[in-house]
């Protein structure tokens, strides 16, 4: 009598039961995928008619040890009847099915932890406590980074003037090319938008006006500061991250070096240095821009000197050059937190400078409004 | 060698191999071949280019001269398309495992059975956990490659290479860093699956514990030559190799030989 019947699933001949033992015969095309769920289902209905003790036995040689599938159907199985108590038999199977379940099985299934009950109240909590922590991390770092910049002026910190060097290049000189171009490019766009409204009352000399004062009070360090922050900012984290990685930090840890003083000053120290100058040649950057489209309303260069440097006085300038000063913290410290508690692994570093890019420009822009605010008020 | 290796039939050919980073010559000359169903090792000291010979025989490094066959077939000549068709039968664990740190283990494994066969979730979900119980983690499937340990990650890494039940595995550097328990249960668990699921096995190691209880078949690339120092059973290598220096490195340097 032929126990693998292919072609009616639904025969349960391949499954039979006899006290105490469940014979399961698995013939070619058990596995087949328009068999196997109906298969399954007749296979578990038995297994619950089974009793703790029985014995299930897997027979036939239609489980092939390069067939993936069937063993791992065939492991799912074995599994369900070990789960309902049962013993399970798979020695009639062919002998290389047998040792590679044998390999299967032979490290014992991880039992899921359960996770203790946790009510709605007690999640809030934990919630809020996750936050304090995450906010005294925050006041820790702040509190360590001017500890250490006090420490530098006083002499007493240590980093390798190499790496403060490097940085500085690289939040100056590199960052040039880029500032300079966004910032002509916004000067084009206040000049084009100020000369086309303002031809309207036959005063397109404002222009001139319009452009030097944005550009010069927030455009300029605006600017700066948010291309700065995705270009140095998400910089420094994934840097700080990727070392946090291959724990070069721990290994600065442990020869008592300060990490805040050799990695984070010589970053912090650069970008705070390079911001208001670059916000200079921002603000140039910007007056050319502008410039270029004056040109294109038929006024003079004279005339735009003379207009740009009637309405344009150094406190103007200072105004940019003191919050450029301020964004400068902002984005070193985001970039360089995120970047010392990042976690441990690819995906993390990637978060750590997302986050330090998205909460860099998020507060440069909130402080913007702030110096808007307070410069109001004092009258500066 | 042997009678019952000329036997076998031949699966990879190194021919007249030259390894080079830009001008500089990291290895040439290299001949050799492996056998179907051979534990093969690579070995030599630090820096000769173990990982360097590996990456070449899985093409992630071009060679300089001349050709790598797999069962006779050209893998340097081949278009690109016909070396991703041997690249995808060949396995790979990495030095520390390698796993995307995004994923969790089963979907480690998932990620290539849904993307090179056609398997249904539920079927690729069972595979995952098949593959995974192999390897000795059953039930680890959920976790991320972080929440793990290096041992696990490298076994992880090595059911990720199975994969796609691939006809060649390579290991890089399987049991470095491990305690020598989980070390042994590694080199044990890799001998099991190279003889059930009838692989040709590369490993390049310089564990001596692992290449004389795995290998049965090896090169030893010397790094004061450049090219190949021997070739062999390991065992025999260390007995009867005429290279001193070699026999030398499988014993561990208590056999002072370099100053006879």
């Amino acid at each position: 009598m032929s126990l693998t019947d292919t072609n009616n699933p639904d025969r349960q001949e391949w499954l039979s039961y006899q006290t105490g033992n469940l014979v399961v015969q698995l013939g070619e095309g058990w596995s087949e995928a328009d068999q196997l769920p109906s298969r399954e289902r007749s296979y578990k209905e038995k297994l619950s008619k089974c009793s703790e003790g029985d014995v299930v036995a897997f027979k036939g040689e239609g489980v092939r040890g390069d067939r993936p599938l069937q063993l791992a159907t065939l492991l799912d199985w074995v599994r369900l009847a070990e789960a309902e108590g049962l013993v399970v038999d798979f020695d009639g199977l062919s002998p290389q099915a047998v040792s590679l379940m044998r390999l299967a099985l032979a490290a014992p299934k991880k039992e899921k932890e359960v996770e203790s009950d946790q009510d709605v109240f007690e999640r809030i909590g934990r919630l809020f406590m996750a936050r304090q922590g995450e906010k005294r991390q925050v006041y820790e770092f702040t509190g360590e980074l001017m500890r250490s910049l006090v420490r530098l002026v006083m002499g007493k910190a240590r980093f390798r003037g190499r790496d403060f060097w490097m940085c500085l290049e690289d939040c100056g000189v590199k960052a040039l090319p880029i500032v300079a171009l966004i910032s002509t490019m916004v000067g084009v766009i206040l000049g084009f938008v100020g000369g086309t409204q303002l031809q309207a009352f036959g005063s397109t000399i404002y222009m001139v006006d319009l452009v030097g004062v944005a550009v010069a009070w927030e455009l300029g360090c605006l600017m700066t500061g948010v291309i700065m922050s995705g270009r140095t900012g998400a910089a420094f984290a994934a840097q700080l991250g990727s070392m946090k990685v291959n724990q070069e930090i721990d290994a600065l840890d442990t020869l008592g070096l300060s990490t805040m003083e050799y990695l984070v000053v010589p970053r912090a120290l650069a970008l705070i240095l390079m911001m208001p100058l670059l916000t200079l040649f921002a603000d140039f950057f910007g007056c050319l821009g502008g410039f270029i489209v004056a040109l294109q309303f038929d006024i003079s260069p004279v005339e735009y000197w003379v207009e740009l440097t009637g309405t344009l006085d150094l406190r103007g300038i200072l105004r940019g050059i003191i919050k450029s000063f301020f964004f400068g913290i902002i984005v070193a410290g985001t970039g360089c937190y995120y970047g010392m508690f990042s976690g441990r692994s690819s995906s993390a570093v990637g978060t750590a400078a997302t986050k330090a890019v998205v909460s860099g420009i998020s507060w440069v822009i909130v402080c913007d409004a702030m110096f808007a605010f307070v410069f109001q008020v004092v009258g500066f | 060698m042997s009678k019952q290796e000329q036997e076998k039939k031949l699966h990879i050919e190194v021919q007249d191999l030259t390894m080079a980073y830009g001008s500089f010559v990291l290895m040439k000359d290299l001949n050799f071949k492996v056998y179907e169903g051979d534990v093969f090792i690579i070995m030599g000291a630090s820096g000769c280019g173990k990982s360097t010979m590996m990456r070449h025989l899985i093409g992630l490094n071009e060679p300089a001269k001349g050709d790598i066959l797999y069962r006779g077939e050209s893998f340097v000549k081949a278009s690109a398309s016909g070396r991703e068709q041997m690249v995808r039968r060949c396995g790979v664990m990495y030095q520390s495992g390698a796993l995307w740190s995004s994923m969790t283990l089963a979907e480690n494994v998932i990620l290539p059975l849904k993307q090179f066969a056609s398997y249904s979730d539920r079927e690729a979900e069972s595979i995952a956990r098949y593959k995974l119980s192999l390897v000795g983690l059953s039930g680890f499937e959920d976790f991320y490659p972080s929440e793990i340990s290096g041992g696990m990650a490298k076994r992880a890494g090595v059911a990720r290479a199975l994969a796609l039940d691939p006809e060649v595995l390579f290991l890089d550097e399987p049991s470095a860093g491990l305690d020598p328990l989980s070390a042994r249960r590694l080199d044990e668990m890799i001998l099991e699956l190279s003889s059930n699921l009838k692989m040709t096995t590369v490993v390049v190691t310089h564990e001596l514990e692992s290449i004389f209880l795995i290998g049965n078949n090896s090169i030893f690339l010397d790094v004061n030559t450049r090219t190949l120092g021997a070739t062999g059973n390991p065992k025999h290598l260390r007995d009867h190799c005429e290279n001193p220096m070699i026999r030398n490195f499988l014993r561990r340097g208590e056999l002072n030989a370099i100053g006879d």
